[in-house]
């Protein structure tokens, strides 16, 4: 049973049921560093996916159509920034509207323009281009997870590892990190503190964008209605897990990806269909367990100290 | 004053602007559409239209009342969706299995439903004050296997295989929510115009409804004061997680005669009821005519479907920029403005 599930097709699955995750996550965790309560990464992700598609449908181009996501994740960002920055709102007052709007702009833009309800498929959608890396494809299970992937999924171990180094040593990220943790500071530091908070919305609506893009136009190639289904729930639950640092991030996407995509697996079992669809959603909900469990009890432990 | 008129002139003119380039993106007559979204919420043969919303609005204000409950003891439960389908399937199953009908086998139906509801709402309890998950994420999260959990029963063992859908069987007739004489319209907005009066009640005039809007207020005053709150925090999400399955056992039993896979997530009836909550700043009384305000704008959006040809999430999009306006002149809705009727 094992064997059959982990093959390497297996991996090439995970890698990219992993990528839209890795990056919508990504820009949930700059914004968390950033101390934006973000919880609008759903909306942004469906936007992504649909501006994707809807560029490339109509310029026949990936690049173009890669654009769109990035134009259409940071449009709801600039929304969110307008009213969450400019504007005294609540973040999750903001988000939950946010998201509304992505769910009903992209069914309706759907319906108006292209004139399909559910499903919208085209021969002009132009998907993202593969690449094979020369030596690693040889290898045989890491192969195929490393090697054959769409180009965002290279971009979006790039952006990882660069996160990793951006919030430790470079001026924006440790600016990013203060806005976070003591505006005060920043402030006192003359800088501005919404300034640095916009550009983590921005950055954020970029690289969901991206994610959307990475979901229509290079796993599918097809806009379904709501597509991101919950996908960007489970990356503010990885936000919130890890504390937005980018490595354990990056792990636990490929952890969720394995359990997304061995789900699909276990179907061919006989395994009822929505409990293998639930398993994504059960993972995500014991880690949050565990990690809240252990910082309950930190705190628990630590009370005598902290008070005095 | 003129301040706020002006605010609201050009919050108005902004929308009106964004309505009608959505109304010009599907290539329909602005006018037309007008006339189609009136008729859609308040018209038709006999009223029928008018009828549909005000059952839609009693589902809305249903779930928008459960949400309040929540949100003024500063309990965050977003997932109103998970507690609706759960008290919907419950009080399917109870239904067909019951082997009485009558008056008594409706409570019955609607006392299940509010407990398995209730109990769902309370694992999200559990989860924050025994394991520190957010209220949140934890109830967010625990929609989706309440999703998954309906679709499974109704696939498998309640399915009514001779359908051909995702459904459970027809319920008995004499389980049904009778109708009001003369129309279509099934008594179910009756419970809940009783449960909001109960509510307003709790709100405005129980030691138990203070307690918990002080709890909301300061937590840690409450705390000082010597009021259990964990136990208050357990018992107002119980309160908020029946009230949605309430509204769930309404849906089955006055609606749908039957659980359909999805019936109770697509029309986004959680979500609806959660923005009418925070559109009113959590202002008890307010939530009728917001709920009314919702389900208006959805029955408008399904008639320009159905005579003008534009897509009805139209609904949905000016549902979300209303909160947004309200979010950006209501700053504190969570905190300091929760219930004063102000």
């Amino acid at each position: 049973m094992l064997g059959s599930i982990f093959d390497p097709a297996f991996a090439d699955s995970v890698a990219r049921i992993s990528i839209p995750i890795l990056l919508a996550a990504l820009g949930g965790a700059i914004c968390h560093r950033a101390g934006v309560f973000n919880i609008a990464l759903e909306g942004f992700l469906l936007m992504g996916a649909f501006m994707a598609v809807f560029g490339s449908h109509f310029t026949s181009s990936a690049t173009l159509g890669t654009l769109s996501a990035i134009c259409g994740g940071i449009f709801m960002a600039l929304l969110f920034a307008e009213f969450h920055l400019r504007r005294p709102g609540d973040p999750i007052v903001v988000s939950i509207a946010i998201n509304l709007i992505s769910l009903g702009l992209s069914t309706y833009l759907l319906r108006a323009i292209f004139d399909v309800s559910g499903v919208f498929q085209s021969d002009q959608i132009r998907k993202v281009s593969l690449l094979d890396v020369p030596i690693i494809e040889n290898i045989p299970f890491l192969g195929s997870f490393f090697s054959g992937q769409s180009l965002l999924f290279y971009f979006s171990l790039a952006i990882v590892i660069f996160a990793h180094f951006f919030f430790k040593y470079h001026q924006l990220g440790i600016w990013l990190r203060a806005a976070g943790e003591n505006k005060q500071a920043l402030e006192a530091g003359g800088v501005s503190s919404k300034k640095i908070q916009f550009i983590s919305l921005i950055l954020c609506g970029a690289l969901c964008g991206l994610g959307g893009a990475q979901l229509s136009i290079s796993n599918v190639g097809l806009f379904v209605e709501n597509m991101s289904a919950g996908r960007g729930w489970i990356a503010v639950v990885i936000v919130l897990v890890t504390g937005g640092r980018a490595l354990p991030l990056l792990g636990l996407v490929f952890l969720f990806g394995t359990v997304d995509s061995a789900s699909l697996r276990v179907q061919g079992f006989g395994w009822p269909q929505q409990f293998t669809e639930m398993m994504p959603y059960l993972a995500s909900l014991l880690a949050l367990i565990f990690v809240c469990y252990r910082k309950l009890k930190f705190e628990k432990n630590t009370q005598g100290i902290r008070n005095v | 004053m003129t301040h706020r008129i002006y605010s609201l002139l050009a919050a108005s003119i902004l929308l009106l602007i964004i309505f009608a380039s959505l109304i010009w993106l599907a290539d329909a007559d602005f006018f037309k559409s007008i006339s189609a979204f009136f008729k859609g919420a308040f018209g038709g043969r006999k009223y029928a239209y008018l009828l549909v919303t005000i059952s839609r609005a009693a589902l809305i204000t249903g779930m928008a009342i459960a949400a309040l409950i929540a949100f003024r003891a500063g309990l965050f439960n977003i997932g109103g969706e998970g507690q609706l389908v759960i008290g919907g399937l419950a009080s399917a199953f109870v239904a067909i299995n019951l082997p009485f009908g009558g008056p008594a086998g409706i409570f019955l139906v609607l006392l299940a439903g509010m407990i398995a509801a209730g109990i769902w709402a309370m694992l999200a309890g559990i989860m924050k004050l025994w394991l520190g998950v957010p209220i949140l994420v934890g109830t967010l999260l625990l929609n989706y296997p309440a999703r998954y959990i309906a679709s499974y029963f109704v696939s498998h063992p309640l399915r009514d295989i001779a359908s051909g859908m995702p459904q459970t069987h027809l319920i008995e007739k004499s389980l049904w929510l009778p109708l009001l004489p003369g129309t279509r319209l099934d008594i179910g907005f009756i419970f809940i115009l009783f449960v909001f009066c109960i509510v307003l009640i709790y709100c405005y005039r129980t030691v138990g409804g203070y307690e918990a809007k002080m709890t909301g207020l300061s937590i840690d005053f409450a705390n000082a004061s010597g009021l259990k709150t964990k136990k208050i925090s357990l018992k107002t999400l119980a309160l908020s997680g029946a009230i949605a399955g309430l509204v769930g056992a309404i849906a089955v039993l006055g609606i749908h005669h039957r659980f359909t896979d999805g019936m109770l997530v697509q029309p986004l009836y959680a979500w609806t009821g959660i923005v009418a909550a925070l559109m009113v700043s959590l202002i008890p009384w307010a939530i009728l005519p917001a709920g009314f305000f919702f389900a208006a704008i959805h029955s408008g959006a399904s008639g320009m479907e159905r005579t003008a040809d534009v897509p009805k999430e139209i609904a949905i999009i000016i549902q979300g920029i209303i909160i947004l306006f309200v979010a950006s002149k209501v700053p504190t809705a969570f905190n300091q403005n929760i219930g004063n009727g102000k």
